[in-house]
């Protein structure tokens, strides 16, 4: 605390913080705003549901997925969704192990973000199935034929990473929300909300005992919920790094994709700072500060994911193999080379504005470069996965992916699935953790008097 | 009074405030005291002596049913369909490792969660200091101290006068 300066201002109160906060979703003040993103997010959700009955009926063939390029946009957003899901875990839970102060703001709306990232994530695997009503034969259970699921496989190793990681997060999530939803109760006059808050506060009453508890479970929590980012996306690039294929068969993958989907995941967490704050006037809240800090860490999970790009490109030549030296040429120069080139300019080109403290503290600016980054590490994500498989070994099996009608409606319409329960979320509970605003308030107060 | 009591309750501004008061308090000879506050205020716990949280203890309990119980169900399923692809091992450590590790921390993660829950008897929907005059403010800005009605030495009137020398903004008594 002390080395740093201010991160929020000090002449607010705690009272107002709270006021001020759970005003929002008791006394919504941008109700046009939200109606209308409300509703371009159903059109897009309900995209998503025509595209799901569309392909339950007709199956997978509906999409662009041939023989070899068999696993494409469905695993492809699965990663990228994933991947976009880390950073709310990272900036809660390794921000609060590290005792960063400037997480307070940001990490409400982050885990927010997380959770319906991962819904997003999680539904792919299944659509992509084939017969995705029999998504329960992932889970040992006693069938009549005694078929077990296949431990050994890095398939079944995705379902209960996610689920895993689904529930932590969800875990974490409330237990985070549960002294604002208490703080939320107090606050309301209506007797809707009085209801609403009062059975999800569960009877918070801020007792120190319980404070005590809280704070050893929270933070516990948030210890085991760092090693299990890095596991969870881990085993995604095992999916990959486990086959044979040129291109995926390589051990920079785990911490690769973790880096990746850290960066693409605070680009996306800049993107619902810079909104939010100015679309409920919380500048006092997430301040130029915070979006400075933000910025920082998507330059330098940037610079890192750059040196998987380069260490990549190493261990195909290293390898001296003629097939991974031929994927790494189809990715220069091949059909998809405009995905390996859209990748590199749209992560690292915009990326290096970020050097400038005015372009980190402006939040037009960061919002562009974090646009960028977003379409950048999809065009990744794209890029690794169809540049490896449309050329494989055998000069018979080569063959083109063109993603179809149905490829791109499912994946807008997952943009809908992920905004729908996000706008929701922003309506009914506090999006910015109130207490420890106001705890952190309180330190910087008592920092300024006692110097 | 012919109510009977859950205990007074005292209202302070600030956080030193609550802590300078609880100090007094316990050195006055209060022993069932419990405090209050919007956010977890730093060295609370050692003035009101409370026993260390197990709750680490709880998570390690957690920990240790979520590996057995996956490395239980994966040896199992392969011992009871054995599988034997390319001459791979039927039971290997390493392939287990991913989903043991996840079912460790999920098992751990949800037994603190509700283990913290349940050691702080929650959800519990009405507590007696809900009915405080001022105690909404115990989410907002103000810090409560409450010395129990349970204590040896309560006297609704004296403990009154005590706790408002403490430099109470307000002081209160609470029905049980």
């Amino acid at each position: 605390m002390s080395e740093h300066s201010d991160i929020l201002p000090t002449r607010q109160s705690m009272g107002g913080i709270a006021d001020q906060l759970t005003r929002i979703p008791l006394h919504f003040p941008a109700d046009r705003r939200w109606v209308i993103a409300m509703s371009i997010a159903s059109a897009l959700l309900l995209l998503l549901m025509v595209s799901v009955v569309e392909l339950f009926t007709r199956g997978v063939g509906i999409w662009g997925i041939n023989i070899p390029v068999n696993w494409a946009f469905a695993i492809h957003n699965y990663v990228w969704w994933l991947g976009i899901g880390h950073a709310g875990t990272l900036i809660s839970a390794l921000l609060l192990l590290t005792g960063s102060e400037w997480r307070n703001s940001l990490n409400r709306f982050a885990e927010t973000m997380t959770l319906f990232a991962v819904v997003c994530a999680g539904i792919y695997p299944i659509l992509h199935l084939g017969r995705p009503w029999y998504v329960y034969w992932m889970f040992p259970y006693p069938a009549t034929m005694g078929v077990w699921p296949q431990f050994r496989s890095p398939l079944e190793w995705d379902i209960w990473a996610v689920l895993t990681y689904l529930t932590v997060s969800l875990a974490f999530w409330y237990t985070g929300l549960i002294p604002d939803l208490a703080a939320a109760r107090d606050r309301a006059t209506r007797r809707g909300w009085q209801i609403f808050f009062g059975i999800t506060a569960l009877g918070w009453r801020g007792s120190a005992r319980h404070w005590q508890r809280w704070q050893q479970a929270y933070r516990l929590t948030a210890g085991l919920a760092v090693p299990l980012v890095v596991s969870v996306h881990s085993e995604v690039s095992l999916l990959f790094a486990v086959g044979q294929i040129p291109g995926w068969h390589s051990t920079i993958f785990p911490p690769y994709f973790v880096l990746g989907a850290a960066f693409s995941g605070f680009a996306v967490v800049s993107i619902i700072a810079v909104s939010l704050r100015s679309w409920f006037g919380l500048k006092n809240l997430v301040t130029d500060d915070h979006l400075d800090l933000l910025g920082m860490v998507l330059l330098a999970t940037g610079l890192m994911t750059g040196y998987g790009y380069v260490f990549e490109v190493f261990d195909a030549v290293y390898s001296g193999e003629a097939h991974e030296i031929q994927t790494l040429a189809d990715r220069f120069t091949g059909a998809y080379a405009w995905t390996y080139w859209g990748a590199v300019i749209f992560n690292f080109i915009p990326l290096q504005a970020l050097w400038l403290r005015t372009v980190r503290r402006s939040g037009w600016m960061l919002l562009l470069v974090s646009a960028s980054v977003v379409i950048g590490m999809w065009l990744e994500r794209y890029m690794i996965l169809v540049t490896s498989l449309y050329r494989d070994f055998l000069v018979s099996s080569w063959s083109h992916f063109t993603p179809s009608f149905w490829d791109w409606s499912t994946y807008f319409g997952t943009i809908g699935l992920f905004l729908v329960p996000f706008l929701i979320a922003i309506r009914f509970v506090p999006m910015i953790s109130i207490f420890e605003s106001k705890e952190l308030l309180h330190e910087e107060k008592e920092e300024r008097q006692h110097g | 009074m012919a109510e009977r009591l859950y205990g007074a309750l005292a209202e302070f501004r600030s956080p030193e405030d609550l802590l300078a008061a609880t100090r007094k308090t316990r050195e006055a000879g209060y022993r069932s005291l419990d405090a209050f506050t919007p956010f977890p205020v730093e060295g609370l716990d050692r003035i009101l002596r409370f026993p260390r949280p197990t709750i680490s203890f709880v998570g390690l309990g957690g920990a240790i049913a979520g590996a057995s119980a996956a490395l239980a169900m994966q040896f199992f399923t392969n011992y009871d369909y054995p599988l034997n692809v390319g001459g791979r091992p039927i039971y290997p450590i390493s392939a287990f490792a991913v989903v043991t590790f996840e079912l460790t921390i999920l098992f751990s993660a949800l037994a603190m969660l509700f283990g913290m829950l349940w050691q702080n008897g929650l959800p519990r929907l009405s507590y007696p200091v809900f009915d405080g005059e001022r105690f909404h403010r115990a989410s907002k800005d103000r810090f409560f101290l409450c010395v129990g009605a349970d204590d040896a030495k309560f006297d609704a009137g004296e403990t009154l006068a005590f706790l408002s020398r403490t430099g109470a903004l307000s002081v209160e008594l609470v029905p049980e």
